[in-house]
């Protein structure tokens, strides 16, 4: 058996390198994607800590959580599409407009 | 045997995932986003959820990543399939590796047919009700969890109708 130990530490580094590309990517495309791989980091240890409890309740949180993503990236996708629409440019520091 | 597993799959995961925040090409991080999920799903067959790990495949490598792939074909218009051809070693290479892959289907096949072998039916492990097993999993799902599961679907549904609502032209 593998310690759940090394599964929350898979996760903790997944998670890490998400935040980095959210930090140091411009194409809003790819910060989604990073996004993703945080959700899924989040994901892993849901089902490790449910696995070391011997509980199905981890993966029923998870399916909603993979539920709420396909909505998320549904939405967020038509977002940036729209916006690529209106501005012709595809880079996050263009959208400045509701910053204080 | 299944820290083998897990340390090749974690590898793997780790390399994928910074090459999609590293790659500049974000087709190339989306195809190395798939490789990552895939690790994922790996991982949750090693941990018992033999659901989430198909749902895993599904949705999101299925569903989600070909949205991306569908979005960044949209906005990033990509070269054209011209000129010389500097992948002709590889692409020769397909026809072999097709043939091998049916070579194993078959394989796979006569195995299952003769009963023994390979992906014999009797080789694969008995799912009974265990604790985090599908069944248990679907008991929750459609017992305890009834009236959250009802209300994703009425997600789904808003984020369907705002995603035509965001996609619409306006017409004048």
């Amino acid at each position: 058996m593998v310690p759940e130990a090394y599964y929350t530490g898979l996760s903790a580094v997944l998670f890490a390198i998400g935040v980095v590309g959210v930090l140091v990517r411009r194409n809003p495309l790819v910060i989604f994607m990073s996004i993703e791989l945080m959700l899924n980091a989040a994901n892993l240890a849901l089902v490790a800590f449910g696995s070391g409890l011997a509980t199905a309740e981890a993966q029923v949180l998870v399916f909603f959580v993979m539920t709420v993503a396909a909505a998320e990236v549904a939405v967020g996708l038509a977002i940036i599409v729209a916006i690529f629409r209106l501005r012709r440019r595809l880079s996050v520091d263009d959208l400045s407009l509701m910053r204080w | 045997m299944a820290l083998g597993v897990f340390l090749i799959v974690a590898i793997v995961a780790v390399a994928s995932a910074l090459a999609l925040v590293l790659r500049r090409n974000p087709i190339h991080g989306a195809l190395f986003l798939v490789v990552n999920l895939g690790c994922v799903a790996v991982l949750y067959l090693l941990l018992g959820a033999e659901f989430l790990a198909l749902a895993q495949v599904i949705i999101y490598a299925g569903a989600i990543m070909v949205l991306f792939v569908f979005a960044i074909m949209v906005l990033i218009p990509g070269k054209e399939e011209t000129g010389p051809d500097p992948l002709r070693s590889q692409r020769l290479m397909a026809v072999p590796l097709g043939l091998f892959l049916l070579l194993e289907i078959a394989l796979v096949l006569w195995g299952s047919r003769s009963g023994g072998g390979v992906g014999g039916a009797a080789s694969l492990p008995q799912v009974g009700v265990r604790a985090g097993g599908i069944e248990s999993v679907g008991r929750l799902l459609l017992g305890d969890y009834l009236f959250a599961f009802e209300v994703t679907s009425i997600l789904l549904l808003a984020a369907l109708v705002g995603v035509l609502t965001l996609a619409k032209r306006k017409s004048e």
